[in-house]
């Protein structure tokens, strides 16, 4: 079924009408939830009461606006910069690990590389409690020890940035290993035949090649921090991320206000999804 | 030179190494040590597989884990079927521009965060949504219908947020399949479905285990989706493991219970790998 070979044309829009229902499907949920930001009522939900904008700007009860709601405001700040953290982490480690697989060889490498992937196969949920287990035997060692009561071992944001970091930095790996993979090294040998030395060679030949998979790296790690749930929930303490905030508001009973946030984070990750597709577009 | 390389080496090895042991693997041996040991008196342990035991011995328990098991099967079964015909058509009919379009709206719901795309679903099943509304004012039934709280809610929450998993791999996988060779199929005398079964499945094959271990994966360690659209009966294994953790305090039990869900998926991950002759690499990188 390919359109140079023919075929029936009622099997045609059967089949177009398949895919036309599969977006639909797509884009139900997050069509409903962009458009009862906007609803004049207590509810997310039918009747529908007419247009606000009280959702996002509204100041006083019972409407107040996601920019006067400073829990909320101050939870995404707490994403964001548990973001930055783990976006930076694993692009530091991620581009480490692309040139140790494809520059060295050494007994192990494939082991190694394995390991490396296995992140990815371990549910979320249970990396956080391993982390977790893990990080307040430390505490409460140092603390049986020598009194010392290490408040970053306990859960928090130190542990959440390392809770995501420990997967988000496989990706990192994949997506800079797959541009180095691509990298022509005689560009590399002619900057040391020109009288460059290795690290001048890398900085200034190989690094500007990998800024875009760098750069895709980085907003890929920060949109998958910010989106994440499972890993978070294990480890937060009291400052809590956007989504543990939303989830909490969410067991209580939602607003129209939940839906306002979810729209601006709709706005906020597409906007970062086209900057990235506009830098993988360069050559 | 060579000792540059061998310090260039040992650099770049330093992360990789204090990542996978400080944060993968000491903590998974760690988790497993505590899940094997009891609770005999304040501050003192004793080795044994009590909490094994418990999981076995209480029918909620491996009744919650045999269901969560089964469910992520059927979700990835179900992913599956609905994202093979649209990734076929992603692949090989669309054209051009409509082609690249259609595959970045694949992307979108990926972008906005799985609460946002759960908490879509709320809106259009609770019994006060739109789809309850929809049916009666086409006079379908008179009063409103609750289709949130139950399996089928769940089910439709997994299989929408784990799609996109399922369709990238499919689409790159097809995307390689020229078209000359389902041609020759045809010329040979094939039939469609012949050359569906023949070429193409075969050749889709590394997309279709590696978008089925994900979703697969996605699904046995959700945690929202479950507890936001499901009710008092679909009890999920995580929100054991949570509640374990987090409002019993048993960290005992609550990391054996955690050991079971990795060992359960790393089975299932290792047998689709084997039964199919893929790797890990090949399927992941």
């Amino acid at each position: 079924m390919i359109p140079s070979i023919p075929r029936p044309r009622l099997l045609d829009i059967a089949y177009t009408g398949y895919v036309v229902l599969f977006f639909v499907f797509l884009a139900l949920p997050l069509v409903v939830v962009a458009v009862f930001a906007f609803n004049d009522s207590q509810f997310p939900s039918l009747p529908w009461e007419g247009f606000t904008w009280n959702w996002f700007f509204g100041a006083e009860r019972p409407m107040i606006g996601v920019f006067h709601e400073r829990p909320i405001l101050r939870a995404i700040g707490t994403s964001a910069f548990v973001a930055v953290f783990v976006s930076i982490l694993s692009v530091g480690v991620g581009l480490s690990n692309a040139f140790l697989f494809n520059r060295y060889r050494f007994p192990g490498q494939g082991l190694l590389y394995v390991l490396m992937l296995l992140p990815l196969v371990i549910p979320g949920i249970v990396l956080g409690i391993s982390i977790l287990v893990f990080s307040s035997r430390l505490a409460n060692g140092a603390w049986e020890m020598a009194e010392w009561d290490i408040a970053a071992l306990r859960p928090g944001l130190v542990l959440v940035i390392l809770g995501q970091f420990s997967f988000i930095a496989t990706i990192a790996t994949l997506v800079i290993g797959a541009r180095l993979q691509k990298f022509d090294r005689s560009l590399e040998e002619a900057a040391l035949n020109l009288g460059a030395g290795r690290l001048t060679a890398v900085r200034t030949v190989t690094l500007p090649y990998l800024m875009p998979a760098m750069i895709g790296a980085f907003v890929v790690a920060f949109l998958m921090s910010f989106e994440n749930f499972n890993t978070t929930l294990m480890l937060v303490g009291s400052d809590a991320p956007l989504t543990i905030a939303m989830f909490d508001r969410l067991k209580e009973g939602s607003t129209p206000l939940l839906n306002a946030v979810s729209l601006l984070l709709m706005i906020g990750s597409s906007c970062l999804a086209l900057v990235m597709i506009a830098f993988q577009r360069r050559p | 030179m060579r000792t540059q390389a061998r310090l260039g080496l040992f650099l770049l090895l330093t992360p990789l190494v204090l990542w996978l042991s400080l944060l993968i693997f000491i903590p998974h041996v760690d988790m497993f040590l505590v899940s094997l040991r009891e609770r005999v008196g304040v501050g003192e342990y004793r080795l044994s597989l009590a909490n094994y035991l418990t999981f076995i011995n209480e029918p909620l328990y491996l009744r919650t884990f045999l269901r969560t098991a089964v469910m992520s099967v059927i979700a990835t079964v179900i992913t599956l079927m609905i994202a093979f015909p649209v990734s076929y058509y992603i692949a090989k009919i669309a054209r051009g521009r409509t082609r690249s379009a259609l595959f970045l709206l694949c992307l979108v719901p990926f972008w906005v965060s799985e609460l946002v795309r759960t908490f879509g679903w709320m809106i259009l099943l609770r019994e006060t949504g739109l789809i309850s509304n929809l049916l009666q004012f086409v006079g379908l039934t008179d009063a409103p219908v609750e289709m949130l709280y139950n399996d089928a809610a769940i089910m439709v929450g997994l299989v929408y947020t784990s799609m996109l998993f399922m369709v990238v791999p499919l689409v790159t996988t097809l995307e390689s399949l020229p078209d000359e060779v389902i041609e020759a199929g045809y010329d040979l005398g094939g039939s469609g479905v012949a050359v569906m079964r023949e070429i193409v499945i075969p050749h889709a094959m590394p997309g279709i285990v590696s978008g089925s271990i994900i979703v697969f994966m996605l699904s046995l360690g959700n945690y929202l989706t479950p507890t936001m659209l499901g009710g008092k009966d679909s009890l999920w294994f995580t929100e054991l493991i949570y509640s374990q953790f987090i409002v019993r305090f048993n960290w005992e039990l609550g990391a054996a219970f955690g050991f079971l869900l990795l060992g359960l998926s790393s089975a299932i991950v290792w047998g689709m790998l084997k039964l199919t002759g893929q790797s890990l690499e090949k399927s992941m990188g």
